[in-house]
């Protein structure tokens, strides 16, 4: 048993490391660490940049563009950029609709579809979600009925994030109401946004920000050929897309990040003229979280090991889910207790970029209250925790 | 980055797990425990031939492992089995000392099963504390003499020989410690000793004026007591980590076989939930106890960290273990006859061994301020 990564594992730290130095903004980086508002421009460049390095499509297959690297590698690629104030891959395109077509894809959809990815001429979005479909997704209702060479669709997706940045999205749409199980109707279509009857949106988030909306669908018409898969076997795709990939779920590199943060806030923040570190009741709360994540590191490691050697991670990836929004949510929590009175003042406009007012408070108090509240979300999406239980008692009870 | 054991470790590990399936039903362990001893010795011996005890040992010292990975995977197997003969004392905490200042003769003895040791720190006032030390030893005629009290002093009543710690020079810190071994069948000793909640046994010892030699330098022991106290850390996490799979995997069949409402139990969310959020936090309590394994011979604040961080889970996660597997068993788990409750005791008495869980979580934040 050995935990330490090997000399091939550390070079290839130190050449993501030096690689993101040499070549990750700085203008972008000061955004995300100040939790400033990204564009669609910012991500594109940033896309355009890790495209040029050949590590945009990093879990593609090597023969489609993509990397081969081993899931060790994978993780530590994902703890470098996060660790780096990296702005994070959009995750739609790249890392779900490509797989999907490697694995599903005609050779026509994939000739046209995968560079266009790649190169950025599209910017996709997912339908998956319905106003009564979260956690029932196979309950969904927006209907496409055959209509010659097209299919019209009619109803509505939600929580459709950065989708009024979008160009294009891949939905589940209902195609057979009739079929004996509501997993059975369901078919995976790709949509163009500025098909006619397609409408977008936006929701804001509790917070006051616009990141997700919903998009209405009256009588659009999809040619047939934007069919994935065979027609009423979509829901063989959203578990193949809820599989793949389940080895980053922890998200080991955002709490590492977090903790970091609020290490470094709570030593400059003072209760009774000493650092806030070192009051014994907040240093064991903090303890807590960081043995936690220790535990959790290591835990994501030995899954990350066990996929090295072929085994596919399967109620452990559901555990870790668990556990990884657990930790990112205590160390939200802790951040925002730790700045005090000054978590209350809100400057929307102190999230643009550019914005050089002054704050109430500690600069770095600014964002804390907010992505508190937007953090929130972490243990109600990708399967709400309470889904990912379900998922772990069948396994174990059988019921 | 590898996670897998190696072919001998696999081997030990099985015949580990074959012996205690075999050999060792609740029942011959609760007539174990409730003999005079609290153990049995004919079984402590079949242990020892197995190689269990040498197994916790390193080769320089007699043995044929003592890295952090083989306390993990012995103490883990003797944690399913509800083990109650003394590997804590004996073979870990009192013969670790002996190990680094090369007592190979006496620990020969251990080894074979023919001698047992117990590892006497602990003082009435001492808590959790490895400083606190207030038994003194004094030179006289070319040896040492022992005077002080020692508390709760597993196996204390039942050892051949007893490693105790006494101040051999002024202050009350780190410095001025010494370890002695004393022969407690000379007058200079009284024992009184009792059963512990959990199945095992313990002492009160008094000292006045034993004879002890000395381990090692006198006054410098320190170091040798925190890395003894480490490994006994170590291999008591394990065994809290078997006992909570054995915990755990009892009351998941529960959760299955039990009828109410006229369908199991286990088909109700409220406890499914509950059963998972076990599963993971007994994932993360075993995920940092290979993180204290892989650096128990690494720098020390490291080790000792990583030591608290698991000790810590350990409670924290005992508890949680304990309290819910005997809740989603009801009332058959307050009963004596069924082997659950006489885990979950265990599990929670662990907490109470070398340090608990506000303990470990202070000192892991001091150590957290020196590691690298």
């Amino acid at each position: 048993m050995d935990l330490s990564y090997t000399a091939g594992e550390l070079a290839f730290r130190d050449e993501v490391r030096g690689w993101l130095r040499r070549r990750l903004p700085g203008r972008l980086s000061a955004k995300v660490r100040r939790a400033q508002r990204l564009t669609r421009a910012d991500y594109e460049e940033w896309h355009a940049l890790l495209r040029e390095r050949g590590w945009l499509a990093w879990h593609w297959p090597v023969e489609h563009g993509g990397t081969g690297w081993t899931p060790v590698e994978k993780h530590i690629f994902e703890e470098e950029m996060v660790a780096a104030g990296a702005p994070r891959i959009v995750p739609f395109g790249v890392n779900m609709l490509g797989p999907v077509l490697i694995r599903f894809g005609t050779d026509a959809q994939k000739a046209f579809y995968l560079p266009r990815i790649l190169s950025g001429a599209d910017w996709w979005a997912q339908g998956y979600s319905e106003p009564e479909a979260g956690s029932d997704l196979a309950s969904l209702r927006t209907r496409a009925v055959r209509d010659g060479e097209h299919f019209v669709v009619n109803g509505q997706k939600t929580w459709t994030t950065l989708g009024h940045f979008a160009n294009r999205i891949f939905c589940l749409v209902r195609t057979d109401p009739g079929a004996p199980k509501p997993q059975q109707g369901i078919s995976f279509l790709l949509i163009d946004m500025d098909s006619p009857g397609i409408e977008v949106q936006p929701i804001l988030t509790l917070e006051g920000e616009h990141e997700v909306n919903s998009v209405f669908f009256t009588d659009v018409r999809v040619p047939v050929a934007n069919l994935v898969g065979a027609e009423n076997d979509g829901w063989t795709i959203a578990k193949y897309l809820l599989n793949i990939e389940r080895t980053g779920i922890a998200g080991v590199g955002y709490s590492k990040q977090a903790l970091h943060s609020l290490k470094k806030v709570a030593a400059a923040e003072r209760k009774d003229g000493r650092p806030l570190a070192e009051d014994p009741l907040f240093a064991a709360r903090m303890a807590r979280l960081e043995i936690d994540l220790l535990a959790m590191e290591v835990f994501n490691l030995r899954i990350l090991a066990a996929a090295g050697e072929g085994k596919m991670p399967g109620v452990e990836a559901s555990l870790l889910k668990i556990k990884g929004t657990q930790v990112r949510q205590e160390a939200t929590d802790l951040l925002r207790r730790a700045v005090g009175p000054y978590a209350a003042p809100d400057l929307p406009e102190a999230f643009d970029e550019g914005w050089n007012g002054e704050a109430p408070g500690p600069d770095y108090a600014l964002p804390l209250a907010r992505s508190y509240f937007n953090m929130r979300k972490l243990s109600i999406y990708g399967g709400s925790n309470e889904i990912q239980r379900n998922i772990v008692a069948k396994h174990l009870l059988g019921f | 980055m590898d996670f897998n054991l190696s072919e001998e470790r696999r081997m030990l590990r099985e015949t580990a797990e074959r012996f205690l399936r075999e050999r060792y039903p609740i029942a011959a362990r609760h007539e174990a425990a409730r003999s005079d001893i609290g153990f049995s010795r004919a079984m402590w011996r079949d242990f020892a031939a197995l190689g269990l005890i040498g197994a916790l040992l390193p080769p320089e010292a007699g043995g044929f492992g003592g890295t952090g990975q083989d306390l993990l995977l012995v103490g883990e197997a003797l944690g399913r089995g509800l083990v109650v003969e003394p590997f804590l004392a004996s073979a870990v905490l009192a013969a670790a000392p002996l190990a680094e200042a090369g007592e190979t003769a006496l620990l020969g003895e251990v080894i074979a099963g023919e001698r047992l040791l117990a590892f006497a720190h602990g003082e009435p006032e001492s808590r959790y504390s490895l400083t606190a030390v207030k038994t003194r030893a004094t030179e006289a005629d070319g040896g040492w003499l022992l005077t002080g009290s020692k508390s709760v002093v597993l196996n204390g009543d039942s050892a051949d020989r007893l490693v105790v710690s006494a101040r051999t020079g002024p202050g009350d810190g780190e410095a001025g410690l010494g370890l002695f071994v004393v022969d407690p069948s000379q007058p200079g000793v009284a024992r009184r000793g009792y059963s512990t909640i959990d199945g095992g046994t313990a002492a009160e010892i008094t000292l006045g004026g034993a004879k002890g030699s000395p381990i090692g330098l006198p006054g410098e022991a320190y170091p040798v007591i925190e890395r003894a106290v480490g490994r006994g850390i170590l291999a008591v996490c394990a065994e809290a980590l078997g006992a909570m799979e054995t915990a755990k995997d009892l009351t998941v069949d529960y959760l299955k076989t039990r009828v109410q409402f006229g369908r199991p139990i286990g088909a109700n969310q409220a406890l499914q939930h509950r059963m998972v959020d076990l599963l993971l936090e007994i994932e993360q309590f075993r995920s940092c106890l290979m993180l204290a394994a892989s650096t128990l011979d690494g720098d020390r604040a490291t080790r000792e960290r990583n030591l608290s961080a698991a000790k810590h889970l350990a409670g924290r996660v005992g508890r949680l273990v304990a309290e819910e597997t005997i809740q989603m068993h009801g009332g058959v788990a307050m009963t004596w006859d069924l082997a659950l409750p006489h885990y979950a005791k265990r599990i929670v008495m662990i907490d109470h061994l070398l340090g608990d869980a506000d303990h470990h979580l202070e000192r892991f934040i001091r150590f957290s301020r020196e590691a690298p």
